[in-house]
């Protein structure tokens, strides 16, 4: 059943020897009772029943598919309590220095003074944003929504692979794995004690409302949408839904007496607080790109003012970009005079000569990833790209080096997967959601990716990837 | 409620009521093409089909002949023609996506469900061979989906707009629907017209498409009268399909979501209502069914105008 030929990574499931691990074994028990022919019934029925659901997915500039199902798979990745411990404390640690950070840059600039960040690092980065020099936000608050990708490599050990602070996707599917799970599968549930995920809509909710403006006592929470032709529609409608709030575009909301409203069928209605799934970009074709339909003219002002809060906060991808990501560990310790309980993935910075002169050297071995990419877009890995792949990667990478960084190709962690020729191991990452609201908190689970193409290290779901349940085992 | 919400909701029911009735009415027509009968007046009814949506310009730009096989083709799927049943459920589809986070999941998956059945169901089907089987599926989606809205949704305005699309469609469409055979059936001068059990299938599948038969002989336990099937299907209260229920149940509609701006369309339906009050099935024979049917639809066609208007664009911030 596994492949025995290369190095092993790092495997969720089975320990060096192929000995089932001590939290998969209620499963591996349960796996090893169900006729295969079952499993296939599973399968295909979970995929008829994300169709009926409508969780799809749109590929940008993929005709055929505008909607397509993200592939599930049955075999859940399961976190130990203890790890998941840790990984929650990290997490919060994090998120908490992160918070600080984008308020010490919109305010004092403390930790630039300090000169543990160069200036030109904060202030030359396009996702700086000037209009919210000196604003006070609610709580100083401003990542309310933070989607931390984590994976696991060499022995077992976390690191940290980015964070996404901007507008973080794929909440939905962590809980729509979940109830699939439980339809499929309720006496699994039975059998083994796995954290609850579903009240995930009530804490988003909650830290929303925590953060409104202060003289509001009943607060309007509105998710604003780009529209359907978005590739996280589905998401979109499903929080909002969730959280009992409305679903609003654009066209939507105006701004009258520096105050927003939502045009509704019995006239205007206020709105304190937006979570708004659209980029920052085109928030307000007044402030920012004048060509944008998908936002509010005006709102940046209504902002300003502080009548309405913006979620997550204008300006935060200054602190997700992957130039800025090197300095999270010292921000921690700046911030909250803590060592860093999550390890970043070691980077080579390609702004700085020597470190291009290596990361140029060792092009075969290394990912290469764009400081302001997302998406797993315009990205390189190194060992499983062609020399032409790697070539013209590297006129790309000398024309402009600054825009990238690199870090060593992680072994990520595996786990069992069904794919075509039965169960192999297959890389996962791993991506919790960390609120922000009167406190960070974060529910016990998040969205696994797993790379379906074997040896593939890219999960995202853009590029192929599927999807698994995440199971955190309670003690 | 968001406006574009509420124009989502009222769309998306007006597009399941409107493949419903397409259904119904390919469906008798359909019937009575199989009754004996000269082909002037086989194919007159397949006219009237595209009469009754205002197709026929856009039919015959893509048809050279006009056979009952091209008409069902054309209406039930053909995705360039916007009122075939592939097309309304299509958009019932997209704007209940727009809103899907309004609706209650089992709404949103009937009608998802429905569209991907369609989809799987269309391009092999045997739709000539016995289109009827089609059509009861069409209908019983429809059914399905007003069953779903009613045992599940919240009785509130999203239940209201989403009645009150259905609502304003339904009396279009009957009205549509009477019209056509009426003329028809008092066009038969060429000799046939005496033939009294063509004249009783006539009526009888006309009745069915309202799923008034048995209403019919449970009201009047009589033969069938050409101003007993208008006097059922324009004014009886009770009917569901008939003019005036339909027009009682978008009042009720309105009066549910009224606002101070939405009050004088629900005057104007509440006229509408009285023109229908004041009626009679003599009166009707007297100035001519058609007459009266158009002024009916003109008014219905208003009461859209200004719903899209009062709740669905509002025009001032």
């Amino acid at each position: 059943m596994r492949d025995t030929a290369a190095p092993q990574p790092y495997d969720e499931m089975f320990d060096a020897d192929g000995r089932v691990r001590p939290h998969y074994q209620a499963f591996a028990q349960w796996l090893q009772e169900q006729p295969p022919e079952a499993i296939v019934t599973k399968r295909a029925e979970a995929d008829l029943s994300f169709r009926r659901v409508g969780i799809t997915f749109a590929v940008y500039g993929d005709e055929a598919g505008t909607e397509r199902l993200i592939p599930f798979d049955l075999i859940p990745r399961i976190i130990p309590a203890a790890d998941w411990r840790l990984l929650q404390a990290g997490l919060r640690q994090r998120v908490r220095a992160l918070n600080r950070f984008i308020h010490d840059i919109y305010h004092d600039h403390e930790i630039v003074k300090a000169g543990i960040i160069p200036p030109e690092q904060v202030f030359m980065n396009p996702q700086y944003r000037p209009e919210m020099q000196g604003i006070q936000v609610p709580g100083d608050m401003y990542c309310h929504v933070a989607g931390i990708d984590v994976v696991r490599a060499g022995q077992g050990e976390f690191y940290v692979l980015e964070d996404n602070l901007r507008v973080p996707s794929g909440v939905s599917y962590m809980l729509e794995n979940r109830k699939m799970m439980m339809r499929l599968f309720p006496e699994l549930f039975s059998r083994i004690r796995v954290a609850p995920v579903e009240h995930y809509p009530d804490l988003l909710l909650d830290s929303l409302r925590a953060v409104a403006p202060d003289d509001r006592n009943a607060p309007v929470v509105a998710v604003l949408t780009p529209g359907m032709y978005n590739s996280a529609y589905f998401e979109h409608a499903f929080l909002a839904q969730q959280m009992g709030v409305e679903l609003v575009e654009g066209q939507d909301l105006f701004v009258d007496a520096n105050t927003l409203y939502m045009r509704t069928t019995r006239g205007p209605r206020r709105v304190d607080v937006l979570y708004r799934r659209i980029d920052d970009d085109f928030l307000d074709p007044l402030a920012f790109r004048s060509d944008s339909v998908l936002g509010v003219p005006g709102l940046l002002s209504v902002y300003r003012a502080g009548r309405v809060v913006i979620a997550n906060a204008i300006g935060t991808g200054l602190a997700d970009d992957k130039s800025t990501y090197i300095y999270v560990p010292d921000m921690i310790r700046f911030y909250l005079g803590e060592e860093p309980l999550l390890a970043n993935v070691p980077c080579w910075r390609c702004s700085r000569p020597d470190e291009l002169s290596y990361v140029l050297a060792h092009l075969h071995e290394l990912v290469v990833k764009e400081v302001h990419g997302a998406g797993g877009y315009g990205m390189l890995v190194g060992p499983a790209a062609s020399r032409a792949q790697i070539e013209a990667f590297r006129a790309q990478l000398v024309a402009n080096p600054a825009n990238y960084i690199a870090q060593p190709t992680l072994a990520l962690s595996t786990v069992p997967t069904y794919v075509e020729s039965g169960i192999a191991p297959r890389h996962v990452d791993l991506r919790p959601y960390v609120l922000s609201g009167r406190d960070v908190t974060l529910p016990a689970g998040g969205l696994c990716r797993v790379a379906l193409t074997e040896g593939s290290l890219v999960v995202n779901s853009s590029q192929g990837g599927g999807t698994k349940d995440t199971w955190v085992l309670e003690d | 409620m968001l406006s574009r919400t509420a124009d989502s909701l009222f769309w998306m029911s007006r597009y399941i009521e409107r493949a419903e009735n397409t259904a119904r009415m390919l469906d008798v027509t359909f019937q009575v093409s199989l009754l004996p009968q000269s082909p002037r007046l086989r194919s007159q009814g397949w006219h009237s089909v595209l009469a009754i949506s205002e197709l026929r310009q856009q039919f015959d730009a893509s048809h050279d002949t006009l056979t009952g096989r091209d008409v069902i083709e054309f209406m039930t799927r053909d995705a360039d023609n916007p009122a075939s049943i592939y097309a309304c459920l299509r958009a019932a589809r997209e704007a209940a996506r727009a809103v899907r986070g309004s609706l209650t999941t089992e709404v949103w998956e009937t009608c998802n469900t429905t569209w991907l059945e369609l989809q799987r169901r269309l391009p092999g089907l045997a739709l000539h061979a016995d289109p009827r089987d089609f059509f009861e599926w069409v209908k019983f989606r429809s059914h399905l989906s007003r069953g779903v809205v009613a045992g599940t949704m919240l009785r509130d305005e999203t239940s209201s707009f989403l009645a009150l699309g259905a609502h304003l469609e339904r009396a279009d469409n009957t009205a549509r629907l009477l019209d056509v055979a009426f003329v028809e059936a008092t066009d038969e001068s060429d000799g046939e017209a005496g033939d009294a059990s063509l004249a009783f299938y006539r009526w009888s599948a006309l009745l069915h498409s309202v799923s008034g038969f048995e209403t019919y002989r449970k009201v009047y336990r009589d033969v069938l009268t050409p101003s007993r099937v208008v006097e059922l299907m324009v004014f009886n209260p009770a009917m569901p399909r008939s003019l005036r229920c339909a027009v009682d149940d978008v009042i009720r509609s309105l009066e549910d979501v009224a606002t101070e701006r939405s009050l004088e369309t629900l005057r104007l339906a509440r006229s509408l209502r009285a023109y229908l009050d004041a009626g009679s099935v003599q009166g009707l024979f007297d100035r001519g069914l058609h007459d009266f049917l158009t002024v009916f639809l003109d008014r219905v066609a208003e009461l859209g105008n200004r719903i899209s208007r009062d709740f669905l664009v509002p025009l001032s911030d």
